[in-house]
């Protein structure tokens, strides 16, 4: 690779390569990302904290790791870690006021793994608050704002993480998805993301908003870089039941994928009401690339496409409620001062811990789960999930893989939705994938104007390999993923 | 008014799990607080359950012991309320899927008589934590070492008709679930506790009456106690023209009384919904057929073995039946000594007796089985006399021996048979003591049956309790009734 490319610029698997042939050390890597990110982060806002003598230890170790003759492929890379995935001693504050004050007494099992592997942490990024929002603003840290322009959301809730891949502040980023919450930030801010099978990612230490949708993922710079990441945190966890036992398949072998006769579905309910028209237009040229590459296309139906949303704001809220049952006040994170009795501990460590979205959130789905609605609307929602899922198992019968836009918009202004219900229809592409527990991953694919704009590809379950390597073909077809934002360029 | 009482009994028995049903912390009793409690038992963000299978094993062994109906699909559902010893807000148990379905449990009254009583469902669940109101000067202390302890919550029908019966259901289940070793069934350490439903209805009358529930009560004694309490309070409520209200109420053995906790009104929606983080429980035919391979000689069949085998009372039967380790022991000490009705009583009353008086478990037995049997064998072939034998059991109670054979052998128990060696201490004994002799021989012959007992008392002590008793008595009989 061209060293005329600033480090900042690289992407994940340029630096691994750097650093195998000496070209640079993972000190001299980190060092150099951390004052970026101190240069930088103040305006954008994507780290929540920032690991610096952390992260400079975890450098030597991997230089001493190398020297040594033991390093593994991604041994002294950096990057980040949005911050809900547990650390042991740093923060981890999930963006929320309640866990401001909390540090993880143990590591998520990903990151156990990225240890393992000799990845070096940065720190942790900016998200919704406990992962519940498409804008970042949720956030008891504050919104990011969008490299490609600055008036603009990341998109959420992997926000923070993101932003940072796109404005060099990380090369590569962990995030979690749950309607969207890799793949639509990674189209808003131009980068990869790839949002895998549920159960291929141990979700062990990943702080849970909705247990049967959160899936860990990739945030990078190409689909090679996710590939490298994949190959790492990807399989069956002894500690998450949910997890499935499966072999792994080595990624990278998967990226020299031929695209001649593949065979892409266009599902007809995501090029419908409400596409912007240059989301549009980038996402079919894009897919002319694959025609060209000697792929076909076709018309697919998802007849129950209009009822993902209402499914995931029954399901999702309903888990959430239950599982934020835990922040009382009584272990760890936020307490109330001098609680009068219990019900007064209860009350007002929630009513301050907890922001807006967060309560609207527990609300509904305590509503859903009470007494006399839980079958009109938790039943039910189980019920259309399984029709969604079908769609997409019928679908796969004729096609390899669904593409269509990750959003129905460019980046939207910061501050453009203050209506929640306007907010929840963003996900309206994203979202079905979760309830149908299948991989998706979203890869730039033009620009509007200054903002960049995602194309989504769909898989069926355990087809990451594929996806990964139609995705990889793409960028060796296109250079969209090699665009940066100019925030930042001047400094390099 | 004539009036029945309708019980239902909820038994949670507390399962002999090495580690704790979703962790892999122990679950040892008596630890310094929070020293069994890991981040998945704290419930700390991002922690996860993983299903324990020794815990499921031991559920469907319970299910097949009460004949029950074992689900080859059952689910895991969370419980949502919030209190501070539930770490998580919500509790992980079963509901509308539970792993073992309907059975039946048949229990024996003191009168002999027998009732079937149905099993509607048993469920696995997590025990919660502890709060600790003392020590914390106007806090609460909050002890997480039992959160997460397995449970296997067992619900019966409302068949039972009186505190005895109640008592006798418990005792049942506390039988199976020590035979089967899946609850040490420790019911001072809470090992073993139970709601108790309780309704009244005028005698005759179907419609169930509304019911108040008795939570956790934690001995058989506190069953009893509580459920002729509520029952006379329910009476006097209904016959003073008020109504019994559905609440949930404590039993205080202190005041012997039943106190309100909380009504219906009050009372907490728990949203069940199946948790997302654990799979559904599937349990094919083939493991059932493997655990029901493994389950021991049950109570009710050990009973009626004793009876039909062993020729044992109805009673000696149920008593010995009663724990496992009780039936244990019996059968060892049979297995020694060889004679059953022997063996039953030396259990029932000398080791039980004072097992009773020294408020010891059979378990921790200072005389254990081997050695009571070598007692009880020395019985029957007459080596020592019941007298001796006492002597024997009280020096292997304090250790001063390790086995009855020694401590005969120690202290010259042995009987002596020899009719040669007691005549010659009879005849001192006629020698030593004139008076008594010329005092028997004045006296009417059907006085002289009690007279005889202080010669048997002087040739048992000259003997040193060696002589054979029958012997003695027949040799004294014959020499002083000839010498008048």
């Amino acid at each position: 690779m061209s060293s005329s490319i600033a480090l900042h610029d690289k992407t994940l698997s340029e630096l691994a390569q750097g650093l195998s042939v000496g070209e640079y050390t993972s000190r001299e890597l980190t060092e150099a990302f951390l004052a970026r990110i101190e240069r930088l982060d103040g305006e954008l806002n994507s780290y929540i904290t920032v690991c610096r003598e952390e992260a400079l230890r975890d450098a030597d170790a991997a230089d001493a790791r190398r020297a040594a003759g033991k390093a593994a492929p991604l041994t002294g890379v950096p990057m980040a870690i949005k911050d809900i995935f547990c650390t042991e001693g740093v923060r981890t504050s999930c963006g929320s006021k309640m866990l401001d004050n909390f540090i993880s007494p143990y590591d998520a099992t990903v990151i156990e793994k990225l240890r393992a592997e000799g990845v070096v942490m940065l720190g942790k990024t900016n998200l919704d608050e406990f992962a519940m929002g498409s804008s970042n603003e949720n956030s008891y840290y504050g919104a990011v704002k969008n490299p490609w322009d600055l008036t603009a959301v990341p998109g959420g809730s992997s926000g923070g993480s993101a932003a940072a891949v796109a404005a060099g502040l990380a090369p590569a980023a962990l995030g979690t998805d749950t309607g969207g919450s890799i793949r639509q930030p990674a189209a808003f801010c131009g980068i990869t993301g790839l949002k895998p099978t549920y159960g291929r990612v141990s979700r062990y230490g990943m702080i849970a908003y909705a247990s049967s949708l959160d899936q860990g993922g990739p945030m990078a710079r190409s689909a090679e870089d996710c590939a490298r990441l994949m190959n790492v945190i990807a399989g069956a966890d002894p500690r998450d039941s949910t997890s499935v036992v499966r072999s792994v398949p080595n990624y990278i072998e998967g990226l020299n994928y031929n695209l001649k006769g593949l065979k892409i579905g266009l599902p007809k309910e995501y090029f419908g009401e409400g596409l912007s028209a240059e989301v549009e237009s980038s996402v079919r040229a894009a897919i002319k690339v694959f025609e060209d590459a000697g792929a076909s296309v076709q018309e697919i139906s998802l007849p129950h496409t209009h009822l993902a949303i209402p499914t995931y704001y029954v399901i999702a809220p309903a888990e959430a409620s239950s599982n934020l049952s835990r922040y009382d006040g009584v272990r760890f994170g936020h307490r109330c001062a001098d609680p009068k009795d219990l019900e007064d501990l209860y009350k007002r460590t929630r009513e301050e811990g907890f922001g807006d979205e967060v309560k609207r959130r527990i609300l509904i789905g305590t509503h859903t789960l009470s007494e006399g609605f839980f079958d009109a609307y938790y039943i039910k929602a189980q019920k259309v999930r399984r029709l969604i899922r079908q769609d997409f198992l019928d679908a796969f019968d004729q096609v390899d893989v669904l593409m269509g836009p990750a959003a129905p918009t460019p980046a939207f202004d910061l501050g453009a939705h203050k209506d929640p219900l306007s907010m929840y229809l963003q996900d309206l592409y994203t979202i079905a994938i979760n309830l149908a527990g299948i991989p998706g991953i979203s890869v730039p694919a033009g620009l509007a104007g200054r903002r960049p704009v995602g194309l989504q590809i769909l898989g069926p379950h355990f087809g990451e390999q594929t996806l990964l390597g139609v995705a990889h073909q793409f960028q060796q077809l296109t250079d969209w993923h090699r665009q940066r934002p100019e925030f930042g360029q001047e400094h390099a | 008014m004539q009036w029945e009482v309708v019980i239902g009994l909820e038994v949670h028995a507390q399962l002999a799990t090495q580690s704790k049903i979703f962790s892999g912390s122990s679950t040892t009793y008596g630890a310094e607080p929070n020293t069994q409690a890991s981040a998945v038992d704290l419930g700390l963000p991002g922690t996860l359950p993983v299903l324990n299978e020794q815990a499921v094993a031991m559920a469907v062994r319970f299910g097949l012991a009460v004949n029950a109906a074992v689900a080859g699909h059952s689910v895991f559902e969370r419980k949502n309320y919030f209190y501070p010893d539930l770490p998580k807000g919500y509790q992980t148990s079963q509901m509308s899927q539970p792993i073992v379905g309907p059975g039946v449990l048949e229990i024996l009254l003191e009168d002999g008589t027998r009732k079937s009583i149905r099993i509607h469902h048993a469920h696995l669940e997590e025990d919660a934590g502890k709060s600790l109101h003392e020590d914390f000067q106007g806090m609460t202390g909050i002890d997480l070492n039992r959160a997460g302890t397995p449970l296997l919550e067992i619900v019966s029908e409302p068949d039972l008709r009186s505190a005895k019966e109640a008592v006798a259901y418990v005792k049942a289940i506390h039988a199976i679930v020590t035979y089967l070793g899946i609850s040490d069934g420790n019911m001072a350490e809470g090992s073993l506790r139970c709601d108790v439903n309780i309704s009244m209805r005028p005698k005759g009358q179907e419609a169930y009456g509304t019911r108040a529930e008795i939570k956790n009560v934690n001995s058989f004694r506190f069953i009893e106690r509580a459920i002729h309490f509520e029952v006379e309070r329910q009476i006097d409520l209904i016959e003073d023209g008020g109504r019994v209200v559905q609440e949930t109420r404590l039993y205080d053995p202190e005041a012997d009384e039943t106190r309100s906790m909380r009504s219906k009104e009050e009372a907490n929606d728990y949203r069940y919904f199946p948790c997302p983080d654990l799979l559904p429980v599937e349990v094919d035919e083939a493991y059932i057929e493997h655990l029901r391979g493994t389950l021991p000689e049950m109570p009710a069949e050990k009973r009626a073995r004793f009876e039909s085998e062993l020729g044992l009372s109805a009673y000696d039967a149920s008593v010995l039946s009663g724990t496992r380790e009780m039936a244990d022991f019996f059968e060892e000490v049979k297995g020694v000594c060889g004679d059953a009705k022997q063996a039953a009583n030396w259990v029932q009353g000398e080791l039980s007796g004072r097992l009773n008086k020294e408020n010891l478990d059979i378990s921790v037995s200072p005389v254990s089985a081997a050695q009571l049997g070598g007692l009880v064998k020395r019985i029957v072939d007459e080596t020592i006399n019941g007298k001796a034998a006492k002597q024997v059991f009280a020096a292997l109670w304090d250790g001063e021996g390790t086995s009855a054979d020694e401590v005969i052998e120690s202290r010259g128990l042995k009987q002596v048979t020899d009719s040669g060696a007691i005549e010659a201490v009879v005849d001192q004994v006629i020698a030593d003591n004139p008076a008594q002799v010329t005092q028997y021989q004045e006296a009417e012959v059907d006085k002289r049956g009690k007279m005889i007992g202080f010669f048997v008392g002087q040739v048992m002590k000259a003997s040193r309790g060696t002589a054979n008793p029958q012997q003695v008595n027949k040799v004294l009989k014959d020499k002083l009734d000839s010498l008048s």
